[in-house]
């Protein structure tokens, strides 16, 4: 799909939580088609001792309002100016950039896990997989109630688990301490998974134990997000690939992870 | 319509804005975005004999207005580019200038030899200043005597216009300059990025995996231009200047002070489309200024 540079309107910046942000941005044109996995790259003029752009997954599309939402986790300098921009601002946006996820196919059960800021591609996918209720299994972990936002318009494409470090919502402890991660991982056919890399890669650990196929969305850090400045790279079977661009998604047998 | 058109040597150019190697991937990578054919120059990424995969990630820190990359060289090699990249750029119609890296002379001299027998690579520019290698590279380009055997075995095989990159990481950059241009370059590109360093504080550590890196964009522009400006006074071979160039009036700068072609490096990752809006802004500036010819401003400082 043909990349381009544009500048999008804010339509909306809803605050989810107190580090959470959903950003509606809306094109003058007919979107591209834009897959669960794929990201933008926005500009944050606002600052101008921000220089480079951050990179974002797509939450969700709406193809016939031209629009597509972020969602955006306040971590440093960048994230935290992108949060204060308005309805109305304009914000200039490469995409769409990277590869998606493989989809499942129609008799497939799958496990979506998503902790931090990579909670946004798992809810896209859950939208839009195709798959009924029961296939879909998504498991968010965070470190209390709080810092968890609100999925209610995703809970009827699945069914929607959380974890706490603290157990004020959902079981206590990590992604992997869950008790339909700990007893049922075996019976899903795909997994995917966005988020830290310590869960990620623990996540894999078990995977590649249970002979399950899964996939990770890496989020290295990025100077271009096209392919041009090999910053971004991951170790591969295969030698360095670029995640902007042979990625961000990666199925865990091509990564050389020490798990 | 002002006319636009440098030369390097007898090698003609549409306009004086090329992509500076190591930022615009061989050119295919920001077709999306931008008419390669509209561009006076590609200077693709830095090639070398052998397939390279570069230095670990951390590759990357973002710093005041620049970055620092450590990308340590990574490509497929020579062969690789003549089978597989050759023949997508070789029927667009721009020059597509091949970045020749080495750790040895030899390296260098193969490299270079086999270059000369691709028709559609007009040029070559010989990077003697990559910082991000630990053989050859920069150790190259930051003394006048390894920086003129290197330009002299090149000279020898290679038979079109020659670039040769200069690194800033020298006490004097125009004394380089000349030295190169005593031993057959048709020109002199600079600057290469300038050797920085990068910590978190957080965990103590050095960013890149490298420990230290090359910086680019607007944080060096200033130094640049100086050295843009010394090298072209030191020499009479063309410049190519680069270093920080985020638009048209940038890019004007660079060429007021001597440059007859410009580079666009790290703005490109900010905005693949501005190389031609700097096409476009020099010309709204020459026809402000009744410059019939971009060539009229080349080393046109007023003092
Ligand atoms: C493909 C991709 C998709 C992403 N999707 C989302 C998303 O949907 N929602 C979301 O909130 N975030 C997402 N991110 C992460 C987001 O890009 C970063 O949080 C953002 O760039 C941080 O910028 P900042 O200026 O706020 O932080 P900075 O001030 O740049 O950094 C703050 C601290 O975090 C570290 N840091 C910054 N970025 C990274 C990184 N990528 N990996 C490791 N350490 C880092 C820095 O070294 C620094 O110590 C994604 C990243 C990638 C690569
Ligand atoms: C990520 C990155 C990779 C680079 N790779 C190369 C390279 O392979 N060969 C080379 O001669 N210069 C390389 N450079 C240097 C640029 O071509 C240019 O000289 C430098 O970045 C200064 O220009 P700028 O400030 O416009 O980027 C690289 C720069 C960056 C940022
Ligand atoms: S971020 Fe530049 S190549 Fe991936």
């Amino acid at each position: 799909m043909k990349k381009t540079v544009q500048e999008l309107l804010l339509v909306e910046n809803e605050q989810l939580n107190h580090d959470n942000f959903r950003l509606v941005l809306q094109s003058e044109n007919e979107l591209p088609p834009i897959f669960p996995g794929q990201f933008v790259n926005v500009e944050i003029k606002k600052a101008t001792e921000i220089f480079l752009r951050r990179p974002f997954s797509i939450l969700d599309v709406d193809p016939e309002k031209r629009q597509f939402s972020l969602l955006v986790k306040i971590l440093g300098r960048g994230s935290k100016v992108l949060t204060t921009y308005q309805a109305g601002d304009k914000i200039s946006v490469i995409y769409p950039l990277g590869n998606g996820f493989t989809m499942p196919k129609a008799d497939e059960k799958v496990l979506l896990i998503g902790g931090g800021s990579g909670v946004a591609p798992m809810l896209y996918i859950s939208k839009v997989c195709g798959l009924n209720l029961d296939q879909v299994h998504v498991l968010l972990g965070a470190r209390s109630q709080n810092d968890h936002v609100d999925v209610s318009a995703y809970q009827s494409f699945g069914k929607f688990y959380f974890t706490t470090e603290d157990g004020s919502l959902g079981e206590k402890g990590f992604v992997t301490n869950h008790s339909i991660y700990k007893s049922e991982l075996s019976t899903f056919d795909k997994i995917y998974t966005c988020g830290p890399n310590p869960m990620m890669k623990a996540v894999a650990k078990d995977a590649v134990a249970a002979g399950v196929f899964c996939e990770v969305s890496l989020e290295n850090t990025m100077a271009c997000g096209f392919g041009v400045c090999l910053c971004c790279v991951e170790k591969t079977t295969t030698g360095h690939k670029c995640v902007c661009t042979d990625g961000p998604v990666f199925n865990i047998k091509d990564l050389t992870w020490q798990i | 319509m002002a006319d636009l058109s440098v030369k390097i040597k007898d090698l003609h150019f549409k306009n004086p804005v090329l992509t500076a190697s190591g930022t615009c991937g061989f050119g295919q990578e920001i077709a999306d975005f931008v008419d390669l054919s509209k561009l006076g120059g590609v200077v693709m990424k830095g090639t070398t004999l052998k397939h390279r995969e570069g230095n670990d990630y951390p590759r990357m820190a973002e710093t005041p207005s620049g970055m620092l990359n450590a990308v340590g060289l990574q490509n497929k090699g020579v062969d690789n580019f003549i089978k597989n990249i050759y023949p997508t750029i070789k029927d667009v119609d721009s020059n597509f200038i091949v970045n020749v890296n080495g750790s040895t002379i030899e390296d260098y001299i193969a490299l270079a030899e086999q270059i000369n027998e691709l028709d559609k690579i007009p040029a070559i520019e010989l990077n003697i200043s990559c910082p991000n290698v630990k053989e050859g590279g920069m150790a190259f380009g930051v003394s006048c005597a390894s920086a003129e055997a290197v330009v002299k075995a090149v000279r020898a095989v290679y038979t079109k216009p020659m670039i040769v990159k200069l690194s800033p990481n020298v006490t004097d950059i125009a004394e380089i300059a000349k030295a190169v241009e005593g031993e057959g370059a048709d020109s002199v590109s600079l600057v290469n990025t300038f050797l920085g360093m990068a910590i978190n504080p957080e965990t103590r550590r050095p960013v890149l995996s490298t420990i230290t890196g090359g910086l680019s964009g607007p944080a060096i522009k200033p130094i640049a231009l100086r050295m843009v400006w010394q090298v072209a006074q030191a020499v009479k071979v063309p410049v190519v200047g680069m270093g920080g160039i985020m638009n048209a009036a940038d890019a004007i700068e660079f060429m007021l002070a001597g440059a007859t072609a410009i580079e666009v490096g790290t703005a490109i990752f900010i905005d693949p489309t501005i190389p031609l809006q700097i096409v476009d802004g020099i010309n709204d500036y020459l026809e402000r200024h009744n410059f019939s010819s971009v060539r009229d401003i080349i080393g046109s400082l007023q003092m």
